[in-house]
């Protein structure tokens, strides 16, 4: 991909719509939901569906599908009393209505709403198909359907008699992802319909009239672009109406923030939930425990959404759909007996299970155990796809296959009698390149399990571990972290909340974005960010440490000293060390694109213009062909590009286009005053109606100044609340001096502890140059530092063991009085910059309709005296000013009254006159 | 604890403090927890119930001030200062850092830069490289003075990656090229009408540079081997490089040093006979081998190499290891450290602080005279 100017890296999984990176959001729904509910009321089991007008009493519908005996649905239910117990009130209310025949059912049926067999048959658990190709058995044989309600009314009835066997709603197994493929196909097929009926119409228009000038030809009449422009708009809006399914989804898209690669990798691994986020609950925010290792427990965002949108973890795989067919077969072949050839009895005996495959009842097996190891050394074996689950659920005495799309899955080491598979000689192939981890999964070394057949499975965390029933040995236990969140170092000793907000904080940092960002740009960001110096952080994290995420870090290794500083500190703020600053520390690069375009008109067309060189000095930077040169330093209100318009675009279509006259357009810069930004690079294209279009990225390098946002990697941000010169910073016995300086008063209530090992670890990493890891799982296997360890190199090197240091004062020359906690942190920049919000106005431009002030920075908007700050100023006494503020800035309006009739003035613009000049007086409207 | 009657208390010796006051005066106390007596007494009164004078007295200042030069080379300098107040040692250092001229590259113009770093990039790494040249030879230059041989150095850099080489290069500092006689850029607003007289360009050098006698045959260099940019093939960098004079405070590339700082002297004192298994222990606590056992039919630790502590008070943390050893700094003893950036050697550097300093203190004078 390099030769093409692509990023090898760059994980994909996002489309390129007008110029705009978009991702679709995943999100995850209850199990596909059917419309078909049984519902017991007063103690009497009913149908609902949507094409029956009111509830059916369920013996009826049994009745009316064939079973017409009720002692054959009491004996499928299983010979327990209990449920024939329950059952009794349904069989009475049915007995009792005088409905004993399938005829007299449908009858009944029939006359509530009009086909009723035919809902039955086509609406009704729509999955098993009555009839038709798929099955053998002749026509309208409800058999299956039958028994598929039985067992819907034996869960029923378990969960009312045992509450244990109620379904759990939040469990993630009984949950699908939707993912875009499925969202895409859903919006094709509603678009291909669309234009198929239009151009069906279209047609009938034109061979329903008599005479025809030339030869039909239907190609002529297909719809150009129509989906396109239907995929398009819905990708770049987000919404997804499709009405044929009834779906009207918002916010289905997201743009992709480019901030830094673990911002963009993070924001395409989110998931959203279906349903509204203003519920009030707390099951579905909860962690579930289903949800180690596909979901990351720590990356869920703040407030409304908390605990609903969710993250992918690590190594999460998320299945497509997978044929069915072969499964089928496979299942019959290993012994799996079909229902019709076993009586109602059978259904529920003891000895055997039933084998579900999706959501369809397959038949039943004796020997269930063996029926699941065959199966899935058949799947380790590559003969049925690798993401087909086999679950072997005990208590319902079912055996689940599922194959269908949506499900998350994780990647385990399978173990044999608890001794893993994989060996060191695998290991060492890894290392030489010789093996990759689809040869690890192609040879059965390695499966993905779904959280479903997790259960039936005893996952070791480390190989040490595993006991002579492990089945599995999980591959790194820090892949149950999501992208984000594994970056934090040590995490393990954060409080947990801290490390939610890193991850919310991560992704707004600044940091390289891809190997190919000086190219990018053109096509798709809009303003993207990055540091001038990145550094790899010494003390390395979990994901960090595995991938090649280094090679696009986003953030710098700052000396911290972790003390009070001048009072500019309060509330998190930070002190920097302005020769830092100097020397590079936290600068960044604010790309923007601006664009321009020639218009083509009727007859003419907008032409370059050559600036006129003796003209004042804003169009210095302008080329001979009216375009801003790249290099060129671009000030606000500069010209960047000029170019000459038709005067009358319309009307020239009789002269000669050489004798149209033109008048000189330009376009001026509008950045933040006083600052110098770069022309960074020009491109030209053109755009869809073939205009010339122009684009323009503009380059600004900032430096950190009082306000700019930083952030360590523990959700610890702050803003930059005074820049110091080094001489006032305090120094060390080495004549080390901090970068910046952070209050202590942040850590005791937020317990960051992970931060203070970051520090010493940091600290000792570069007393002895090695990185040190802060894996949250490494300690006992030995792939992160113990702080005892650190301490010790630390030690070694003439450190304190704790980390602090004899610092002397830089103002008065003397020690302070306090051993300084001081070493390097791993520090980002945030995207939230002064520069892009700094505010203020006196008078300025007002709304139209109100006459208020405009509001909004963007719009040179006032300042609204709110009243919190009216409070202020009563409670400070100034009458004057809130007088002025309230009564005097923003209403008063002067208008011209009629003395007599009392009507507002006005001015003739016509007669240029004022209507009644006489009895006008001034009147102030306030 | 007996109650003794105030008249019992030994006498005092006159005109001299008690040792306990002596030793909180003139050392920092290094306990385990934190630093305790950092602070200087000036007050000239401040024993005056002792009947001590507390004073400065000048004769007393310059019998007991010294200097110690420990280690000099051409960058690093480590000297000892002895007998001084510790705000005027910080006052040397905060000197050196900020307030010492030297020539950096100011101005940058880009001709032609088509390699990965961006411009503004490039000049701050640019503005970071010292130059080796003495910032006395050389004027201020003020908001509006033209640059002229007096006040400004220009430099050079024109580096290519051929298409065809196929490999990337590395741009170094020593690729940056002196013009003695000034910018080879011709002024944007300079009009080719007057071509017999010398085209305008951005200096105005009236003289070359390597007329000068301090020059001729001692061309102003910069510190060689920092990357200052890599070019990938058919790459190339155009530019000139302006340096002028400045202090560290204005930016961090003016300052003459990396950085300079001083440390107290370490004493360290055993306040009991560590004996034996105890002196062991202790000479294997201390990772810079401050102790040493010394055989007096005891095996007995003695400090050996108190200059090298590090402070890092792993002598004393174990508890009841407070009692044994007292880590103490000597306050009037500065270790001070410079490390130049390579455009005055760090004794020059120290000489000059030192004249800025008088230079201060003289002003104040005649502003209160
Ligand atoms: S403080 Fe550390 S370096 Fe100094 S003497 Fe004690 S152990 Fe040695
Ligand atoms: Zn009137």
């Amino acid at each position: 991909m390099s030769p093409l100017g692509e990023c090898p890296l760059d994980p994909g999984g996002y489309f390129v719509v007008k110029g705009n990176e978009k991702a679709s959001v995943m999100s995850s729904t209850e199990m596909t939901k059917s419309k078909t509910i049984i519902r017991m009321e007063k103690e009497k089991v009913y149908l609902v569906l949507n094409a029956f007008t009111s509830k059916v009493p369920i013996m009826l519908v049994m009745k009316a599908m064939g079973m017409e005996t009720d002692q054959e649905v009491v004996q499928m239910l299983g010979r327990d009393p209990q449920y024939a117990t329950l059952l009794l009130p349904s069989i009475e209310d049915c007995a009792s209505i005088g409905i004993y025949t399938q005829l007299q059912a449908l009858e009944f049926l029939e006359k509530k709403d009009e086909g009723a067999l035919g809902v039955l048959r086509d609406i009704f658990i729509p999955n098993i198909r009555v009839g038709g190709i798929k099955s053998p058995v002749r026509e309208n044989n409800f058999h299956l359907k039958c028994v598929y309600v039985v067992v819907m009314l034996r869960r029923m009835m378990d969960a009312i008699l045992n509450k244990d066997a109620m379904d759990d709603k939040d469990y993630i197994g009984n949950k699908r992802l939707e993912l875009s493929g499925q969202l895409l196909s859903l919006l094709f097929e509603d678009l291909f319909k669309s234009m198929n009926d239009q151009v069906k119409f279209n047609v009938d228009k034109i061979l329903s009239k008599p005479s025809r000038s030339s030869r039909f030809d239907v190609s002529q009449h297909l719809l150009k672009e129509s989906i396109t422009v239907g995929l398009e708009r819905s990708l770049s809006t987000g919404n997804w109406d499709v009405s044929r399914f009834k779906m009207h989804r918002k916010g289905m898209t997201q743009i992709v923030t480019r901030l830094s690669f673990i911002g963009a990798f993070g924001s395409m691994t989110k998931i959203s939930p279906q349903f509204e986020k203003s519920r009030k609950v707390s099951g579905p925010r909860a962690l579930q425990p289903s949800q180690w290792g596909m979901l990351c427990p720590c990356d869920t965002p703040e407030g409304e959404a908390c605990g609903l949108v969710k993250n992918l973890a690590l190594m999460t795989h998320v299945t497509t759909d997978e044929e069915e067919g072969p499964i089928i077969s496979l299942c019959t072949c290993f012994g799996v007996e079909d229902l019709s050839t076993l009586s109602g009895e059978e259904l529920h005996s003891p000895s055997s299970y039933l084998i579900i495959l999706n959501g369809l009842i397959l038949g039943k097996h004796r020997r269930p155990e063996r029926f699941a190891n065959v199966m899935r050394k058949l799947r380790r074996a590559g003969k049925v796809g690798d993401f087909v689950s086999i679950y072997v659920n005990e208590k319902q005495r079912c055996v689940y296959i599922a194959s269908d799309g949506g499900r998350v899955c994780r990647p385990l080491v399978i173990a044999d009698n608890g001794v893993s598979r994989i060996k060191d000689h695998h290991m060492r192939e890894l290392k030489d390149g010789v093996r990759n981890f689809d040869s690890f999964l192609r040879e059965g070394l390695i499966e993905y399990l779904d959280v479903n057949e997790e259960n039936n499975a005893l996952i070791a965390l480390y190989e040490g571990e595993a006991t002579h029933e492990t089945t599995h040995v999980e591959i790194e236990p820090f892949t149950i972290l999501g992208a984000c969140a594994g970056l934090i170092p040590f995490p393990h000793h954060n409080q947990s909340p801290r490390n939610t907000y890193q991850c919310a904080m991560g992704k707004q940092a600044m940091g390289n974005i891809a190997y190919n960002q000086s190219l990018r740009s053109t096509v798709s960001l809009n303003e993207a960010m990055s540091d001038g110096y990145l550094d790899l952080p010494f003390g390395l994290s979990s994901t960090a440490a595995t991938d090649d995420e280094n090679n696009r870090a986003a953030g710098q290794n700052a000396t911290v000293a972790v003390m009070s500083y001048s009072g500019y500190d309060i509330e998190d703020a930070i002190v920097m060390n302005k020769s830092s600053l100097d020397r590079g520390f936290g600068r960044c690069i604010v790309m923007k694109k601006i664009s321009a375009a020639y218009q083509k008109y009727d007859n003419t067309s907008d032409q370059f213009s050559s600036p006129c060189r003796s003209q004042h000095d804003q169009i210095q930077i302008l080329d001979n062909d009216g375009l801003a040169s790249p290099g060129e330093i671009i000030r606000h209100q500069d010209v960047y590009f000029q170019k000459e318009c038709p005067i009358d675009p319309k009307g020239s279509m009789k002269s000669h286009p050489s004798q149209t006259p033109y008048r000189t357009s330009k376009q001026t810069y509008k950045g933040a005053e006083g600052e110098t930004a770069v022309v960074d690079r020009v491109a030209l294209c053109s755009d869809k109606r073939n205009n010339l279009n122009v684009k323009f990225m503009i380059r600004h390098t900032r430096r950190p100044e009082v306000g700019d946002k930083f952030s360590s990697r523990h959700g610890q941000k702050g803003v930059c609340g005074t820049i110091v010169q080094q001489e006032d910073f305090p120094f060390s016995e080495r004549g080390i001096c901090p970068d910046l300086i952070m209050n202590p008063h942040g850590f005791p209530s937020r317990m960051t502890v992970g931060k203070m090992i970051e520090l010493l670890g940091s600290k000792a990493g570069v007393s002895c140059g090695r990185f040190h890891y802060g894996s949250a799982f490494g300690e006992p296997s030995g792939h992160a530092d113990k702080v005892e360890d650190i301490s010790e190199t630390l030690v070694k090197h003439g450190f304190c063991y704790n980390g602090k240091d004899f610092l002397y004062s830089g103002i008065t020359g003397m020690p302070l009085q306090a051993y300084i906690f001081m070493g390097p942190i791993y520090y980002q920049k945030l995207k939230h910059m002064v520069l892009d919000k700094m505010h203020a106005r006196g008078m300025g431009p007002r709304q139209l309709i109100t006459r208020q002030p405009t509001e909004g920075r963007s719009r040179n908007g006032g300042l609204r005296v709110g009243e919190m700050e009216r409070d202020c100023l009563i409670a400070y006494g100034t009458s004057n000013l809130i007088y002025e503020r309230l009564m005097i800035s923003s209403d008063p309006f002067e208008v011209q009254v009629c003395r007599k009739c009392g009507l507002l003035g006005y001015i003739n613009y016509k007669s240029k006159t004022r209507v009644n000049f006489k009895n006008i007086s001034r009147f102030l409207l306030s | 604890m007996p109650k003794i009657p105030l008249w019992d208390l030994p006498e005092l010796p006159k005109n001299q403090l008690p040792p306990h006051l002596y030793l909180q005066k003139t050392r920092v106390f290094c306990n385990n927890d934190a630093p305790t007596h950092t602070e200087n007494i000036h007050y000239s009164g401040a024993y005056a119930a002792l009947g001590v004078d507390n004073s400065l007295r000048l004769d007393e200042f310059r019998k007991n001030f010294k200097v110690k030069v420990i280690k000099l080379n051409e960058e690093d300098m480590e000297f000892d200062l002895i007998g001084i107040d510790a705000s005027i040692a910080n006052a040397f250092r905060r000197i050196l850092i900020s307030e010492l001229p030297t020539m950096a590259i100011e101005k940058v113009l880009v001709a032609n830069s088509s390699s990965v770093v961006q411009d503004e990039v490039l000049a701050q790494r640019l503005g970071l490289v010292p130059i080796k040249v003495d910032p006395r030879l050389f004027d201020y230059m003020s908001e509006n003075d033209v640059p002229n041989q007096k006040n400004s150095i220009v430099f050079k850099l024109h580096y290519k990656c051929d298409r065809g080489s196929g490999e990337r290069r590395t741009v170094y500092s020593h690729d940056l090229k002196w013009l003695p006689f000034g910018s080879e850029y011709v002024l944007p607003t300079e009009s080719s009408s007057d071509s017999t007289s010398k085209p305008k360009t951005y200096t105005s050098f009236t003289s070359s540079q390597d007329s000068l006698p301090e020059f001729a045959n001692n061309p102003i260099t910069v510190t060689p081997g920092i990357i200052i940019s890599k070019l990938g093939p058919g790459q190339e960098i155009e530019l000139e490089a302006h340096a002028v004079k400045g202090v560290g405070k204005t930016h961090a590339k003016w300052s003459p040093v990396a950085t300079s700082w001083y440390r107290m002297l370490p004493e360290v004192i055993l306040l009991q006979d560590i004996e034996d298994d105890d002196a062991h222990k202790l000479v294997k606590k201390c990772p810079v081998n401050v102790f040493d056992i010394e055989d007096v039919g005891r095996e007995r630790a003695t400090v050996a190499r108190p200059r090298s502590c590090t402070l890092c008070r792993e002598c004393i943390r174990e508890p009841g290891w407070e009692e044994k050893v007292a880590l103490r700094r000597v306050k009037d003893h500065f270790i001070f450290t410079i490390e130049s950036t390579g455009a005055l050697p760090p004794e020059v550097l120290f000489t000059e602080a030192v004249k800025i300093l008088e230079d201060k203190c003289e002003r104040v004078i005649t502003e209160l005279s």
